[in-house]
């Protein structure tokens, strides 16, 4: 049991705020301070406590909880004994600057992109667009999003419960405005207003294949998926490795490079190498038929490699096909000459899978831009 | 206004009517009800979420005022509507019995839009809600709502107001204790996250699971009660495609009780695998693993 004064309690709790930043937590300050009302309330007397109303205002998402418990243990178990307790207090305050220096270093960084920004250099477009983006040196690359950026990503729609109004005499009669019409003329319901069924796009859903023999496109893609999620809000990307990696929050930062910095930054296994089978089914069982795919457009770029058990690519490909509107699968490969899709995973995935294209350079990707959007 | 002391409070408040929380969860509540946060529950379907709102509106005596969730909801399903019809007919028997001619038509208009021909959808009903004691929002499964509802969801939570332009201005003089619920098929807006308590809804342990089926069913043997908690939790270990929550344990147990068998055996759960598992694939995955296997394991628990 620990007595502190107020002061110290908030020193206490930013302490554990910065150390939690620190660990890689993303905590609002607005949080900080509900953890701190909520300690007011249940008090420093116990640990059990303590725990749970830092996981309860702290936590939002339940991958943070592991990082959460062990940045708690951490730091909680010298803040509750009370010899070091008044000696922390200096620690922490070094911590909560480190924070400051952090955000400080940030302008630096956002200048040092914008160079790269500047060296853009134009070389024949039609030339770019043919190219395989293995060949592509980094300029290429950056120019390329250039080429991206101007795809148009339109997913195919779907009718949506939401009703709209019409402009012409059509669909369901709307009461509601025919009487608020009505109203205004002395409640003769002289002009008659009807709701339509409104519209929607799908959800777009990409899955990038990042092991390492498709590293050379991957990286391409990945910029792919940085203008797609950025120029569209239904769109959730996800990076296939050794196991599955969201990166749809990372791709969201407005620069292509601080984006792609951020979603390779994320994903643990880059360039390593692939379970297909077993991360689809991951995907499958927490994202995809949970609901994310239901409707969707299912996008795959991968190609096809995968030295697990082709059955369970099968029946996760199935799964997923029942579930999605389109399963559309990008491979670089397709576009050598001769190809076969013999590689093992790549004949298990096909029969489940709409539209087969290839992806290695932007000219396909223009044509999977018709494909999503048939 | 307070219902409660400590987390002890909650737990015996909940426990009193058969809902059985554990430690993180109570804590979570009572934390709600002392800093009057929205809470947020997220967990696999099944594990109790939307029961934690209904036993809370039982044991604070509160209406539980629900909103299901879905795309496309908007402000006429879930705030309020004007009751055109009857607004119509106000205004054709003013006509009639000649009122129409004598008064004011400013006069007749505003008594149009009064409160009588409103009508109040549950989040209005929370907000306008008079006295005590608080009605218990239920807002389930946010994650069927697309995002516009979410940011209108948020201004309402922060202010716990709600203006209606024709009316003016509502504004919780007892605000409601709001619970809000997520399957977790897209992520809840960070923003609306950071306003609510946010706690992650596990399955229970095995005693916590026997106790739970025990005060949910009525005339099923304790025998049977422990088998069903006890393959239950080996199947949660199966990596299925939809592992079974406590409410298909419930519903096990039941029918169990229903067609009175004496024990747990693979016949009897050979004809009962529905009510647990719901997906062909994983019922085949539990058969190729075993069925006996599963129960002879049962008797050693």
């Amino acid at each position: 049991m620990v007595e502190v004064d107020a002061t110290h309690l908030d020193r206490i709790v930013a302490g554990f705020a910065a150390a939690l930043r620190t660990a890689g937590l993303d905590v609002p300050v607005g949080s900080v301070v509900t953890f701190r009302q909520a300690l007011g309330v249940v008090g420093l007397a116990a640990w059990h406590p303590v725990y749970w109303a830092g996981r309860a205002t702290l936590v939002h998402r339940p991958e943070d909880t592991a990082l959460f418990d062990d940045t708690f243990a951490a730091y909680w178990h010298d803040q509750l004994r009370p010899d070091v307790a008044m000696e922390m207090s200096e620690h922490e305050l070094t911590m909560a600057l480190d924070t400051g220096d952090d955000e400080a270093a940030t302008p630096d960084d956002a200048e040092g992109t914008q160079e790269v920004d500047l060296v853009l250099r134009w070389s024949p477009t039609e030339v770019l667009r043919h190219k395989d983006f293995s060949l592509f040196t980094l300029e290429e690359l950056v120019e390329a999003q250039t080429l991206m950026r101007q795809l148009k990503l339109a997913t195919s729609v779907r009718p949506s419960r939401r009703q709209r109004r019409a402009r012409h005499e059509r669909g369901r009669l709307d009461i509601r405005h025919t009487v608020q019409r009505a109203l205004r003329t002395e409640g003769e319901p002289l002009i008659r207003a009807s709701t339509v069924q409104s519209e929607q796009p799908r959800r777009l859903i990409l899955l990038i294949d990042v092991s390492g023999s498709m590293e050379p496109y991957a990286r391409a893609l990945l910029r792919f998926a940085h203008a797609a999620v950025v120029s569209r809000r239904r769109v959730e990307a996800f990076a296939l490795g050794t196991r599955l990696t969201r990166i749809t929050r990372e791709l969201s930062s407005r620069d292509p490079d601080d984006a792609f910095a951020a979603a390779t930054g994320a994903v643990e296994d880059w360039s390593g190498g692939t379970r297909l089978g077993p991360v689809l089914r991951e995907f499958n069982d927490e994202w995809g038929v949970r609901g994310m795919a239901r409707g969707a457009v299912v996008v795959v770029l991968s190609d096809g490699w995968d030295r697990g058990d082709p059955a369970v690519l099968a029946e996760q490909m199935q799964r997923l096909a029942r579930v999605a509107h389109h399963v559309v699968w990008v491979n670089p490969l397709k576009a050598t000459e001769g190809y076969e899709p013999l590689a093992a995973g790549m004949a298990a995935a096909l029969p489940f899978v709409d539209r087969f294209i290839e992806g290695h350079n932007i000219a396909s990707l223009e044509a999977l831009v018709a494909a999503v959007a048939a | 206004m307070t219902y409660t002391h400590s987390v002890d409070d909650v737990r015996c408040g909940l426990e009193a009517h058969d809902y059985l929380p554990d430690d993180g969860l109570a804590t979570a509540i009572f934390l709600a009800l002392e800093l009057q946060r929205p809470l947020l529950l997220e967990g696999e379907p099944g594990v109790g979420k939307t029961e934690v709102a209904k036993t809370l509106a039982r044991w604070t005596g509160g209406d539980l005022l629900r909103l299901q969730c879905y795309e496309g909801i908007d402000v006429t399903q879930a705030v309020y509507e004007w009751d055109y019809s009857r607004q119509l007919l106000h205004l054709r028997t003013a006509e009639a019995t000649g009122r129409a001619t004598g008064v004011d038509a400013d006069e007749l208009e505003s008594e149009l839009y009064s409160e009588r021909f409103l009508v109040k959808r549950p989040l209005l009903q929370a907000i306008a809600y008079g006295q005590p004691p608080a009605p218990v929002l239920l807002i389930d499964e946010i994650d069927r709502a697309d995002d516009e509802f979410e940011a209108f969801l948020l201004e309402v939570l922060s202010e716990y107001a709600i203006t209606v332009p024709e009316l003016g201005r509502f504004h919780a003089d007892v605000p409601p204790i709001v619970v809000i619920t997520s399957n977790r098929t897209r992520d809840v807006h960070d923003a609306l996250k950071r306003r609510c308590l946010y706690h992650w809804v596990d399955h229970p342990d095995f005693d916590r699971e026997v106790a739970i089926i025990s005060r949910r069913t009525d005339g099923v043997s304790d025998a049977i009660i422990d088998q069903v908690a006890s393959a239950v939790a080996q199947f949660r270990q199966l990596g299925l495609y939809k592992p079974p929550g406590v409410a298909e344990s419930i519903d096990w147990a039941s029918s169990l009780g229903r067609l009175g068998a004496a024990a747990l055996d693979v016949e009897t759960a050979e004809a009962t695998i529905g009510a647990v598992l719901k997906y062909r694939e994983d019922q085949q995955r539990v058969r190729e693993y075993g069925l006996a296997k599963l129960l002879e394991a049962d008797s050693n628990v």
